[in-house]
């Protein structure tokens, strides 16, 4: 589903961010992206919905080749990629069913469907009660599910997290992390970047290190998860 | 049914994009009444550049009701000798109507003369004063249009030559003058009218790229959840027809109230000079036009800063 080849990224007048990165996630394939500040982890996480071109090497996206990708087609491979991040970019004059709306307002649902949708996924992460409150009423926790409902209300086929457990204690951490899990099982090909090794490690799921920019480790999944 | 599907399908995403245009339209109007004063005080400025250019364009439809009549046609008014029998100059103007170069043929009598003086000029107590009718008769000949100078010319020659004629002049220079001087003051007109109306988009970019540096977050997360250029664009110029359409209403109201408050002298002045001139105001189709104008001078400044501003807006 996701699939980087010798891919290297250099900044103007920067280090290199990543050096000859190669992975290949299968469809439905949980991973973690671990490693220090600086290791390459958000780098590589923006390559994969085009928010970066890589400087060399092939990153490729359900079988696209995104090096081939036209500017004007970004925004519809982007539709197919549920983003969540760590401050979790909610539209603070919006309320929570609309910033949940708003990717299949942008996709173009009709409307009768909109409702259902949102609904659905808010209910997925327990909080339809919220559904008509602003987002700067909520906890930083539950900013995080609206986050993920946002990301996960078109039923994309990729979830990209770039520390979506930062600010969050570690009881709600777990929730978040079974709440990707459970995406993962439904066949949703998810990337996770952390810096909570911690956490990685106690779920069980395949963990590619990052350290320099480079790939230092790829854990595969074990049995107990 | 694959068809049937497909046809369902397009006409669901059509109703879609629709709604969403229905909802940029009405949302960009919300934005605009949550910030009422700034979007008063951004119309006034768009109201003024259009206003000036509107209440010069009815200034010149006025002047051109006014002077209507003098088309640039000449006309030839044979002034008769004072002893001419009326019998005779109306004899003589039957067979001037018979010619090929005349398209009419007036007789004003000394008296009917005389009394177009008195109602003109309101000298009646001058004029009985007077033993007798200095005016003469004369002869209002009118040539068909289009009649080339040379020919003009060689009425003017045959009508000195009629022997019940004193003098004969030839009204055309005036008019020529009359008409040049419009001109010029209709392309300067223009031209000033242009500049303003050049302000409007040049008001509008300037607001909507701040809105755009209001907005900068809301831009890069509806990009990163997929957004295409032109549906981010979309709000904003709704946001700028907005602001045209609400320019050129009040540039309308501005230019019916300069109408208002000059039609009552002016029309005063017109009856004072007998004349059936009335001022007029703007009429429901150049009213349609003002507000045409704002909405589409609104839209360009709007799309000129979406498309110099939004570009540099790219999610990191």
């Amino acid at each position: 589903m996701i699939r980087l080849e010798a891919v290297g990224k250099r900044y103007p007048g920067e280090r290199d961010a990543l050096r000859q990165v190669s992975l290949h996630l299968r469809p439905g394939e949980l991973g973690f992206l671990t490693g220090p500040s600086g290791a390459g982890k958000s780098t590589l996480l923006r390559l994969i919905p085009l928010l970066e071109r890589p400087s060399q090497g092939r990153v490729e996206v359900g079988g696209v080749d995104l090096g081939r990708l036209a500017r004007r087609r970004i925004p519809y491979l982007r539709r197919g990629i549920g983003m969540i991040f760590q401050d979790h970019r909610l539209l603070a004059d919006r309320t929570v069913f609309d910033n949940v709306a708003l990717p299949l307002v942008i996709a173009g649902t009709p409307r009768r469907e909109l409702g259902r949708r949102v609904r659905a996924a808010l209910d997925k992460v327990d909080l339809l009660r919220y559904e008509r409150a602003q987002p700067e009423t909520l906890s930083s926790g539950e900013q995080q599910r609206v986050g993920i409902a946002r990301a996960v209300v078109r039923r994309p086929p990729v979830l990209l997290a770039d520390e979506p457990t930062g600010n969050l204690d570690p009881a709600l951490s777990a929730e978040i992390m079974t709440l990707f899990r459970r995406f993962s099982e439904l066949g949703v090909t998810t990337l996770i970047a952390t810096h909570d090794v911690a956490l990685v490690e106690r779920l069980g799921h395949r963990r590619i290190s990052l350290s320099g920019g480079r790939v230092v480790a790829d854990t595969a999944a074990t049995e107990a998860h | 049914m694959a068809a049937r599907r497909s046809r369902r399908r397009i006409r669901a995403r059509t109703a879609a994009w629709l709604e969403h245009h229905g909802r940029a339209v009405l949302g960009a109007l919300g934005r605009l009444r949550m910030q009422w004063l700034a979007a008063l005080m951004t119309a006034g400025v768009i109201g003024i550049a259009l206003a000036l250019p509107a209440l010069f364009v009815v200034f010149m439809d006025n002047t051109q009701n006014v002077v209507g009549d003098w088309d640039g046609r000449p006309r030839v008014s044979v002034f008769l000798e004072q002893d001419t029998l009326m019998d005779r100059a109306r004899e003589t103007a039957q067979r001037l109507r018979e010619r090929d170069d005349v398209r009419a043929v007036e007789v004003l009598t000394p008296e009917a003369a005389l009394a177009e003086f008195r109602a003109h000029t309101r000298m009646d107590r001058a004029l009985s004063l007077l033993e007798s009718n200095p005016l003469p008769g004369v002869l209002l000949v009118e040539p068909p249009p289009g009649l080339s100078t040379a020919r003009i010319d060689a009425l003017t020659r045959t009508l000195e030559g009629l022997d019940i004629a004193a003098e004969v002049r030839l009204d055309r220079e005036w008019v020529r003058r009359l008409h040049a001087i419009l001109t010029l003051f209709a392309r300067l007109g223009w031209l000033i009218a242009g500049l303003l109306a050049l302000a409007v988009p040049l008001v509008v970019g300037n607001t909507i790229r701040l809105e755009i540096e209001n907005r900068r977050e809301e831009i890069v997360i509806t990009k990163l959840l997929g957004a295409t250029d032109a549906f981010v664009r979309r709000p904003f110029l709704y946001t700028g027809l907005w602001h045209g359409l609400f320019g050129g209403a009040i540039a309308a109201v501005l230019v019916e109230t300069a109408y208002l408050l000059l039609a009552g002298p002016a029309n005063t002045i017109a009856r004072s000079y007998a004349s059936g001139f009335r001022l007029q105001g703007l009429d429901p189709a150049a009213a349609a036009t003002l507000l045409a104008c704002g909405v589409l001078l609104g839209l360009l400044g709007a799309w000129i800063a979406v498309g110099r501003h939004l570009s540099t807006i790219e999610p990191r």
